[in-house]
């Protein structure tokens, strides 16, 4: 009988050691997940001198007079937040609103009919989900060259109407959650088939479009090799190409404006993850499970 | 007569597949062929778009190909990349099984794993290139946040020059990677876990199956599908790296962060601008990710689902035949 108690017991402290190893491995890399972040607010505040005396205190003798500084340093030379603020959100939001809308249009004739060519073509999808970005470019920045459109913004939008990876996410929801009957019962009513997509599948589809949008969105907003490549002028560069400057010799030793010009970049992400974290991170498992 | 209707609205199917397929071929499938041609070219020099095929100009078609392949810079640029990945991913899956067993285990109830996972999956939304620059400036010299903590500890040592030295490059180029990766995977691979049916746990518990050999031998045979799918994702980005070792540190500390991508990228658009070089190595990346990822998704297959696939497709074969 006491054998036994001291046996549980022992269980019982194990459980609780195990218990404390989770939390402190589980907060130690909380830390260390917003320790950069920290420091890179706090720098933002600080004028360069207090910077080279030490990166880790939060402290700053003037901190908004020096945020004011190290924002008219940054807007002073080729990183102009305003303009890459607005190139990238009209990129992002173009391209993911093409990028969603044909993607169910493409997992919706996919899904729905049955048309001589269409197990050749879902198949062809999954194989060009391999192909990677890189041996497109040199091609892609050829034919965009000679048709003098480098720093036209649409370039970087118009190809994501052929987005393989969200139509296979798109067909996979469809064929889970799509009854034709409904989609039947419309085409008594008389209702085209154009029309029963656009007022039917796509409100039907809005759980799947949103988790897709977000993706896109934020893969969108995050890209940096095409529009490396493709945007020179001045005036056309987005958020993460105007970022790539905060390493070049010109900001060299502006410290406080380059964690300033890293924070700019960072607070709309951090803006929208504080709302959305709960769907993103509830997104990825559903994508995960699924395929 | 179900049937005959089906057939009627086939059109529809075509109509709306003609976006994407149009797309694709001028956005994408036309400059894959493209870059395969320019290959066996002599295009470079900025701004050039005129070339002849090399065999006209009395070169080797595959010249631009045996230059690539020849390269010394080329090799370390493969190298790394794959060194940066393995260092990555290991710890990555590592990592991300340990929090997904002690974040799904049903008897130790630990709190907050909402919040966790949250602050986890953080750094995967945000740019790679600000975490590269920001990064650089953490292990700064003789100024940064880490040489500030590496002095605060021990007076007595001096700061030391990170971005100077091979591996500590390529170590906090893997840890970037890493960085913004483990929480994504880990909550790929929680997502899976909770998919597995309850019931096999508890029955595992009654036979008396402890914790440690109930995650070895029923969580992760059972995941082994989802475990598969983060490794060929993970090796396709990882092969395909570029901003993160871009930024941080470029061509210099002798190319210790050189990837294949940055090489690629570097032939055409720096130095003389050979675009044909660029076109060469970028096809024979895409030669080696076709066959690593054909390799590994024939692994990944579903199994029961190509069987099942094959049976349908006799029995379809037979009932013709009877008709």
């Amino acid at each position: 009988m006491s054998d036994n108690t001291v046996k549980m017991s022992s269980i019982r402290r194990n459980e609780i050691i195990l218990k404390v190893v989770i939390y402190i491995v589980s907060i130690i890399f909380s830390i260390m997940t917003l320790f950069p972040f920290v420091i890179m607010f706090a720098n933002s505040f600080k004028s360069t001198v207090e910077v080279q005396q030490s990166t880790l205190s939060l402290w700053s003798a003037h901190p908004f007079a020096n945020l004011a500084k190290n924002w008219h340093v940054i807007n002073s030379k080729d990183f102009h937040p305003f303009t890459g603020l607005l190139n990238s959100f009209i990129i992002s939001t173009c391209s993911t609103i093409l990028n969603v809308y044909f993607s169910s249009l493409t997992a919706y004739a996919i899904t729905a009919y049955e048309w001589k060519l269409r197990d050749v073509f879902s198949g062809m999808i999954i194989a060009v989900m391999m192909i990677p970005t890189t041996v497109t470019t040199i091609g892609f920045y050829q034919m965009v060259y000679k048709l003098g459109l480098t720093n036209n913004l649409s370039m970087l939008i118009i190809p994501s109407i052929a987005a393989p990876m969200t139509v296979f996410f798109m067909r996979q929801y469809l064929q889970a959650n799509l009854a034709m009957e409904i989609v039947q019962s419309a085409r008594i009513d008389g209702a085209g088939e154009f029309r029963i997509f656009n007022q039917i599948v796509v409100p039907l589809m809005k759980p799947a479009i949103a988790t897709q949008a977000i993706f896109a969105y934020v893969g969108s907003w995050n890209n940096l090799f095409m529009p490396l490549i493709l945007l020179t002028d001045k005036t056309k560069k987005t958020l993460p190409v105007m970022v790539s400057l905060l390493n070049g010799d010109i900001y060299k030793t502006e410290y406080g404006a380059i964690y300033l010009g890293l924070f700019i970049t960072v607070l709309p992400l951090i803006v929208v993850y504080a709302f959305l974290s709960k769907y993103i991170v509830e997104g990825v498992a559903l994508g995960g499970v699924k395929s | 007569m179900r049937n005959k209707k089906i057939v009627d609205y086939a059109k529809f199917g075509y109509l709306f597949s003609i976006p994407f397929i149009l797309s694709f071929c001028i956005f994408t499938l036309y400059p894959v062929i493209y870059t395969f041609v320019i290959g066996f070219t002599n295009l470079k020099g900025a701004g050039n778009t005129e070339w002849q095929f090399l065999p006209s100009v009395g070169k080797n078609l595959f010249q631009n190909f045996i230059d690539v392949l020849t390269s010394k810079t080329f090799h370390k640029a493969f190298r790394n990349t794959w060194i940066i990945w393995i260092i990555n991913f290991i710890p990555q899956l590592g990592f991300a099984l340990l929090f997904t067993a002690w974040f799904t285990d049903k008897r130790t109830k630990v709190k907050g794993t909402g919040l966790f996972k949250i602050l986890f999956y953080m750094p995967n939304i945000i740019t790679a290139a600000t975490m590269a620059i920001l990064f650089n400036k953490l292990f700064g010299y003789p100024k940064g946040a880490i040489n500030d903590i590496i002095i605060l500890l021990n007076p007595a040592k001096g700061a030391y020059n990170f971005n100077a030295h091979e591996w500590p490059v390529k170590l906090i180029i893997a840890f970037v990677q890493f960085f913004q990766w483990y929480g994504n995977t880990m909550v790929y691979l929680i997502a899976g876990v909770i998919g597995i049916s309850p019931e096999v746990f508890e029955a595992a518990e009654i036979d008396g199956a402890n914790r440690v050999q109930t995650f070895f031998k029923i969580t992760i045979p059972c995941i082994r599908q989802i475990m598969l799918f983060t490794l060929v994702t993970s090796l396709i980005g990882g092969l395909n790296m570029f901003d993160i070792p871009q930024l941080y540190i470029g061509t210099d500390a002798n190319n210790a962060g050189l990837t294949t991508n940055m090489y690629i990228r570097n032939q055409a658009f720096s130095g003389s601008y050979m675009y044909n070089r660029s076109a060469a190595a970028s096809v024979i990346l895409f030669i080696i990710i076709v066959a690593l990822s054909s390799i590994l998704f024939y692994i990944l297959r579903d199994k029961d689902e190509a069987k099942l696939k094959k049976l349908k497709k006799q029995e379809l074969r037979a009932a013709k035949k009877g008709f």
